[in-house]
């Protein structure tokens, strides 16, 4: 065992662990946004509800979805524990800060991680905590009762802080995503002049379509449907 | 032309250290070190203590400067050291505000002048190569191909002046470090110890107290060889080598 945490407690070890989570983070949004697309499907819901009480029921989902919670507790602790040591490693900073060769999102990894932090307690208490714990209204599309996480969306959507709230924290996303995406790879050791140009196009892509797609829904229920 | 420079003196380590400004009258075509030279010749005139500051070649290759001028390594010019930095990149009447490398690795010892040792005791972990002794091999004995030849010879490029761990916002080597794993990496010379090599080398590097690597390319910018980070996540791939395949690990 020794072997494992002097590689993974290394500085690159901990660097594996922060790519490796990240790619599956990102892999989990692609399926999270798919689910979530389905709110605009313009049937009072009953694809999304039907949709939720399959994520929640299935057993294969289920066991899917305890990993994915450690997963982002894998990212969210590591991450903290490498902007810590990191700031060890400069205790006397410059006067004159550097502005040049690097991105602002590179250098702001940490800050725009807590932010989305902020962001993911306060959403999983208005819609998970909400549904597994909550009291939610129930409706019946003529298979039992199911419950109706489309109210519960469409009541904090109305909501114009909430949407705010929410479009900012995709803006965050998205700047966090276009330094982390390219920089999973990186770290990975996937460098190389015949695909750094794809790695940096999908990256790119990602970080604008991903976030982009999130918000467009909290825009549209309070815009439109409101 | 006049510039007002704004240096960080600091007596010894344990001093708390602090800036003081001159007015120093120098010449567009004198190096940047040539002005520090003028300055402390006045200081020397006033009967004051002159700036201390590393340097020895004074021509790119040695690694010895190491002023963080205006916010950058080595300052504005690219893939340039401080002694080859000329005063005619700055304007007459600038402000240039020069502060030693900022690492918990690289202690102050006096005014500009850092202790960079940490990066002796990292070669020292695993950046050398096992040599027969016996008669002088043929200088090419050995065949090498030429884009690897090329791709060594760049990462050799690195004088380990520690201008990489000043831009980086963790203070870390790891373009450092990746220079020289690299330059052993990808040469037949170095293939006896690559097993252990990236390991020891970054273990040494984490005990010395650098960050790690977040892959901002501060450091790629401002190197005064433009080491590229393709070295970094050749590290990367050495060091998961070593990590996980290598017979030694218990």
């Amino acid at each position: 065992m020794s072997w494992i945490s002097s590689v993974l407690g290394s500085s690159i070890g901990k660097k594996l662990l922060m790519a490796l989570s990240g790619l599956f983070i990102c892999f989990f949004l692609v399926i999270h946004l798919t689910g979530n697309l389905q709110l605009l499907a313009g049937d009072g819901g009953q694809s999304f509800n039907e949709y939720a009480k399959l994520m929640t029921s299935n057993p294969l989902i289920k066991f899917v979805s305890i990993g994915t919670y450690l997963v982002f507790l894998l990212h969210i602790i590591d991450g903290l524990m490498l902007v810590f040591a990191n700031k060890k490693a400069r205790p006397v900073k410059y006067a004159v800060g550097a502005k040049k060769g690097s991105s602002i999102s590179s250098r702001n990894m940490g800050i725009l991680g807590s932010i989305i932090l902020v962001f993911l307690v306060i959403h999983l208490y208005n819609f998970w905590f909400a549904y597994k714990f909550g009291s939610v209204p129930t409706v019946d599309y003529g298979h039992g009762p199911v419950k109706n996480l489309y109210a519960v969306v469409a009541l904090a959507f109305a909501n114009p802080l909430y949407v705010i709230l929410y479009v900012l924290s995709m803006v965050a996303i998205g700047f966090h995503l276009l330094h982390g995406f390219a920089s999973a790879f990186q770290t990975l050791g996937l460098n190389h002049a015949k695909y750094n140009g794809i790695i940096r196009f999908a990256g790119i892509a990602y970080s604008i379509l991903i976030p982009l797609g999130f918000a467009i829904i909290p825009i549209y229920f309070y815009l439109v449907l409101a | 032309m006049k510039v007002k420079v704004k240096v960080w003196r600091q007596k010894n380590a344990s001093d708390k250290g602090g800036f003081k400004e001159y007015e120093v009258l120098t010449d567009p075509d004198s190096s940047f070190l040539e002005m520090i030279d003028v300055l402390n010749q006045d200081l020397l005139n006033k009967k004051e203590d002159p700036v201390a500051f590393d340097h020895d070649c004074r021509e790119g290759i040695c690694g010895a400067c190491s002023m963080y001028i205006n916010g950058q390594p080595h300052g504005p010019s690219k893939g340039t050291t401080t002694c080859q930095l000329h005063m005619r990149s700055f304007k007459d009447g600038d402000s240039i505000t020069i502060e030693p490398w900022r690492a918990a690795a690289f202690p102050v010892i006096k005014d500009l002048v850092v202790d960079r040792t940490a990066f002796d005791r990292i070669i020292q972990a695993g950046g050398y190569i096992s040599v027969n002794t016996g008669v002088t091999v043929d200088a090419n004995a050995v065949p090498i191909e030429k884009e690897k030849a090329d791709e060594a010879f760049k990462a050799a490029a690195c004088i380990g002046c520690g201008a990489c761990v000043a831009a980086c916002k963790n203070a870390s080597a790891m373009l450092f470090v990746s220079a020289k794993v690299s330059h052993l990496a990808l040469l037949p010379q170095g293939a006896p110890e690559a097993d252990i090599r990236a390991a020891k080398m970054l273990g040494q590097m984490d005990k010395e107290g650098f960050g790690s690597c977040t892959n901002t390319q501060a450091c790629e910018a401002m190197c005064p060889k433009e080491i590229s980070i393709t070295h970094i996540a050749r590290l990367n791939r050495q060091f998961f080598k070593s990590g996980f395949t290598a017979s030694d690990q218990s």
